[in-house]
């Protein structure tokens, strides 16, 4: 690991400052010189593997004591960004209005890092493409801008079928942006001139021509919180994986219904494991609303959801295991006692 | 897991080469609060800071590299080397120890960040001589072979039961998945928390 300055921020204000000030003009935000600490499961280890280079850390902890709210109160949700994932996914409210947000997040990862990793960290894990995190590779256009692609011909059966470009096709790994983006979350971003608000699934960008930018954040922007509009007690995160548990997914699936009177009023479909970003089907989601459920049904759906998908050598897989898992998380959230 | 450990030989031969270059080693509080951001930018990040870490109920005081993880600082400044390190990238658990009542992996912790926490190791669960229960358990249930893993094992399983994630084998294999075993002694593992899980309830 390479040195760094330990800055710890005790507010909001100091971080934001102590983050812009050490930002480089014109560099994406995820090689900036300085990158905020909260619970360091990615950063120490990517700086470990020499992928993330900061020559100062921002210790944004001690924020925690206003950033880590979980509010629950009406209708509306509102998780501070610095609350645990474990807190969350073990909330009594979360699991009983917002399954799929507390299976994300209970699916997600191990229990002890967990315990460590923040909401807003969590969104911001970069990609477990093999080709990223191994600086023996030269090609990584994500990590060496204009350097080429070793996953498109490479051993790449964990990455993308959605959401790729010709520069990269390395896969979004989180479970819990998938829920944020079926729900219509919105992001609170907090910054050098106050907080801005939009909505989550503007955060994250599509590779495209630039696959080292990642988000719409910019340097000295801190995530501050999410906000869910509704409760959606029919929803289900349904998790595909190489093992059953503590591992990353091959395909999810975040799904969440509105039922009434045998009707689907209002459908959610994401998937995860499968695309660059956090990817919403709203293909998927139009030919369910105003439907009866049945299996068929089902299955017309999950086929719209991976109309576009593009498979490759050893991935393409991906877009039948896809379609069965959002096949089956439909049925599952079809069913649910609400 | 990783080969990777390029961190420490790199720290090594910078200190070295300043100590041979005469240059002065100067205590520097790098870890306090972000007072002038251009003004900390100044500083050298190559120089030791200083730390205080409470370990198992003790406050030690150490100078180190700010790189330092929880994990190596206990292992190779405190003389505490009861949690392991096996993959040094949060993916095995062997490092596992409780940071006020929650558990963590120390080895992606960095011990400037952990300052002021109540950090508990393997060897903090005695109780003199008296092996805390789930120690026990794991004796009696004969739950590992080569042992590496096993103060990690522990650490988790502790706190596995104190959340309320051992009430069945489905449970505790879920909620111990961030521990790896190589000798896959898993099924041994199980019975040894499901063994513990009422007396440490009890308190």
């Amino acid at each position: 690991m390479r040195s760094f300055l330990y800055q710890r921020a005790t507010d909001p204000g100091m971080a934001v400052q102590a983050l812009s000030a050490a930002a480089a003009a014109n560099n994406p935000l995820t090689q900036a010189a300085a990158q905020p600490l909260a619970g360091g499961t990615t950063l120490i280890d990517l700086m470990k593997l020499d992928v993330m280079r900061p020559a100062a850390i921002v210790d944004i902890n001690p924020l925690a004591r206003g950033w880590s709210g979980i509010e629950t109160g009406g209708e509306k949700l509102r998780l501070g960004a610095l609350a645990k994932m474990s807190d969350v996914a073990a909330h009594a409210d979360i699991q009983r209005h917002y399954p799929v947000i507390a299976n994300s997040l209970r699916l997600a990862a191990s229990a002890q890092l967990r315990n460590m990793a923040t909401l807003g960290g969590n969104v911001m894990q970069r990609t477990r493409c093999s080709y990223f995190r191994d600086t023996s590779y030269d090609n990584c256009n994500k990590r060496i801008p204009g350097s080429g692609c070793a996953a498109m011909d490479g051993v790449n059966r964990m990455h993308a079928v959605l959401g790729t470009s010709d520069q990269c096709i390395a896969t979004y790994p989180g479970d819990f942006a998938q829920a944020l983006i079926a729900l219509d979350a919105t992001v609170e971003i907090t910054g050098k001139s106050g907080t801005r608000s939009m909505p989550f699934a503007q955060l994250h960008k599509a590779p495209g021509n630039t696959p080292d930018i990642e988000t719409t954040l910019q340097p000295g922007e801190l995530i501050s919180a999410f906000s869910i509009p509704r409760r959606w007690p029919r929803s289900v995160y349904l998790k595909a994986r190489d093992r059953q548990s503590y591992e990353f997914a091959l395909s999810s699936a975040a799904i969440a219904l509105d039922v009434q009177d045998g009707m689907i009023r209002d459908a959610r479909v994401a998937l995860g494991g499968v695309a660059t970003v956090p990817w919403r089907a709203r293909e998927a989601e139009s030919l369910l609303k105003g439907q009866k459920f049945d299996d068929g049904l089902a299955r017309r759906a999950a086929d719209a959801a991976f109309a576009d998908a593009k498979g490759r050598q050893h991935n393409s897989f991906k877009i039948s295991l896809g379609k069965r898992l959002v096949a089956r998380a439909l049925q599952q959230a079809s069913t649910m006692e609400v | 897991m990783s080969d990777k450990s390029s961190s420490r030989s790199s720290g090594f031969d910078r200190r070295a080469f300043m100590a041979g270059a005469g240059i002065a080693l100067v205590p520097l509080t790098a870890r306090a609060a972000v007072q002038d951001p251009t003004q900390a930018a100044a500083q050298d990040p190559a120089l030791p800071v200083e730390v205080t870490l409470r370990v198992n109920g003790q406050d030690k005081r150490l100078r180190i590299d700010a790189r330092t993880t929880v994990l190596d600082a206990l292992r190779e400044h405190m003389g505490l080397t009861g949690s392991k390190k096996g993959c040094d990238h949060g993916q095995c658990g062997a490092c596992t120890v409780l940071i006020g009542d929650r558990r963590v992996v120390s080895c992606l912790t960095l011990a400037l960040a952990a300052e002021g926490q109540e950090i508990t190791t393997i060897e903090g669960l005695a109780t003199g001589d008296r092996l805390h229960p789930m120690q026990q358990a794991f004796i009696d249930n004969d739950a590992f072979q080569c042992g590496y893993c096993t103060p990690g094992q522990i650490m988790s399983a502790v706190a596995c039961v104190k959340e309320g994630h051992a009430g069945s084998d489905e449970d505790i294999r879920e909620y111990m998945s961030g521990n790896i075993c190589r000798c896959a002694a898993y099924p041994n593992i199980v019975a040894a928390v499901k063994q513990a899980a009422p007396d440490i309830m009890k308190g």
